[in-house]
């Protein structure tokens, strides 16, 4: 199951650039958006502390852009988990997303969430679903979720299990579907107070298709296949870095889908890109403008405030996104958040 | 099977990159080009089927009129819309049927000439 660590992020970034002739042709980023008067392009506000609890994870997905996996040793630390809740208890930041990896396979993961509903934090868990069927020191997670008011996201590629496995391994629908039956007999999808909503990223070299549409097809065959309710559905762009950059280079389509997002470019949808309203915590307490930046390890600036334990809410509520050309992926047709399609 | 395929001075009479120009018809028609660009359009839009079940359709059309610029506009197409293998087989099998079925049913045309013509 464990695969090799991705592509190191500046040899990434060098290939989206510049990694063949029609990559380089390509127009940076940065000049499309000043083309259509959106640079510079800053954060609006900080409404979500989205804390990556690190790479570790029971599954290797094809796509996974966190290259994550279970032989992955890089989890948060007690002690940058504390400087997280420092942070969310002097600031006005009304949602915590934490995500992984599998986040719930953290030592601290339980601790940290609790202590975040304490002080009266909205949580998001970002939960891969099968790590509920994992094993007994799981088992008890939906309860768990459901006794914090947990918001869980769970990805699901498909209704059906040849999608949904061919791009998370073998068995993983069947796995999920369990779990998925696990959470709404907790009240998960039927309870207002118990939001379980689904993500769904393309298979392939394609965007996603309109997400409401998806979402009445979704409802209605899990419901009609499985007895399965869920609150909403979520499109993803596949970001084409790590895991799925390197497959784009396997099939020799890297050139075809960039060029499909550049020419997919829509000026509102880099209106409401997530990095203006969302700070990404690294597992080593590194900040980013989000989770594709942290992969990519093109910090926040300025440096001074890099560092969840240099936090400065001032600075970041204002400051300058990091950009670069993996980013027309969040502003292709519809474009792409971790809330889903962003118009 | 064959790896011939029909050529024309070196070069397949189908090229992939053609159908990115097909709005290069209006060059010699753009009045009637721009109406059937909006016409298509319309056509594709969710109303009382959804835009998941036309692009099956034209999926299915697209093989009955064997257009590989259409199969592959669809089969994208589809896939964006959550159709998967399963689906777009299925729709590539009433294909089949209808083109089946077309020919079969001939074959009472068959059997009642056949009739007239036995003594």
């Amino acid at each position: 199951m464990s695969r090799p660590v991705a592509t190191p992020a500046i040899v990434q970034l060098q290939l989206l650039k510049e990694g063949s002739p029609r990559l380089s042709a390509l127009p940076r980023f940065q000049q499309t958006l000043q083309q259509h008067g959106l640079a510079p392009l800053k954060a609006s506000g900080l409404d979500i502390l989205q804390v990556n609890v690190g790479k570790l994870c029971n599954q290797a997905c094809r796509h996974c852009h966190v290259d994550a996996g279970p032989t992955r040793t890089e989890i948060m630390s007690r002690e940058t988990f504390q400087a997280c809740l420092d942070v969310l208890r002097e600031h006005p930041i009304p949602t915590v997303d934490i995500t992984g990896g599998a986040p719930e396979m953290n030592p601290h993961f339980r601790w940290f969430v609790e202590e975040c509903r304490k002080i009266g934090k909205k949580v998001m868990v970002r939960c891969n679903l099968t790590i509920l069927t994992a094993g007994p020191q799981f088992a008890d997670l939906p309860e768990f979720f459901a006794a914090q008011k947990v918001e869980v996201i769970s990805s699901l590629p498909h209704y059906s299990s040849g999608w949904t496995d061919r791009q998370r391994g073998d068995h993983v629908f069947e796995k999920s579907v369990r779990a998925l039956r696990k959470l709404n007999a907790v009240g998960y999808g039927q309870n207002p107070d118990l939001q379980l909503n689904l993500v769904t990223n393309p298979v392939g070299v394609f965007l996603p298709g309109n997400q409401k549409d998806l979402e009445a097809d979704f409802k209605r065959e899990l419901r009609a296949q499985f007895d399965i309710t869920f609150n909403q559905l979520f499109t993803i762009t596949n970001m084409p870095i790590s895991r799925f950059l390197e497959s784009l280079q396997k099939a020799g389509k890297l050139e075809d889908y960039l060029e499909k997002l550049v020419q997919s470019f829509n000026p509102s949808a880099a209106l409401g890109v997530m990095c203006r309203n969302l700070i990404s915590v690294g597992w080593d307490g590194q900040l980013y403008d989000c989770d594709f930046n942290q992969m990519l390890e093109l910090s926040v600036t300025p440096a001074g405030a890099n560092h969840i334990k240099s936090f400065d809410w001032a600075t970041l509520n204002t400051r300058e996104i990091t950009l670069n050309q993996h980013c027309y992926g969040c502003t292709a047709g519809s474009g792409s958040s971790c809330g889903g399609a962003v118009v | 099977m064959s790896n011939h395929t029909p050529h024309s001075h070196g070069r397949s009479y189908y090229q992939p990159e053609d159908l990115k120009r097909f709005g290069d018809i209006a060059q010699h028609n753009d009045h009637l080009a721009k109406k059937f660009f909006e016409y298509y359009g319309e056509v594709f839009k969710p109303g009382a089927l959804t835009a998941r079940e036309k692009s099956l359709i034209a999926l299915a059309v697209a093989h009955a009129v064997q257009c590989p610029y259409c199969i592959d506009a669809y089969t994208s197409d589809c896939m964006e819309k959550g159709a998967d293998e399963k689906q777009m087989m299925e729709a590539i099998h009433v294909t089949a049927a209808i083109r089946g079925g077309a020919s079969l049913v001939h074959g009472v045309q068959m059997m009642t000439q056949a009739e007239k013509l036995s003594v």
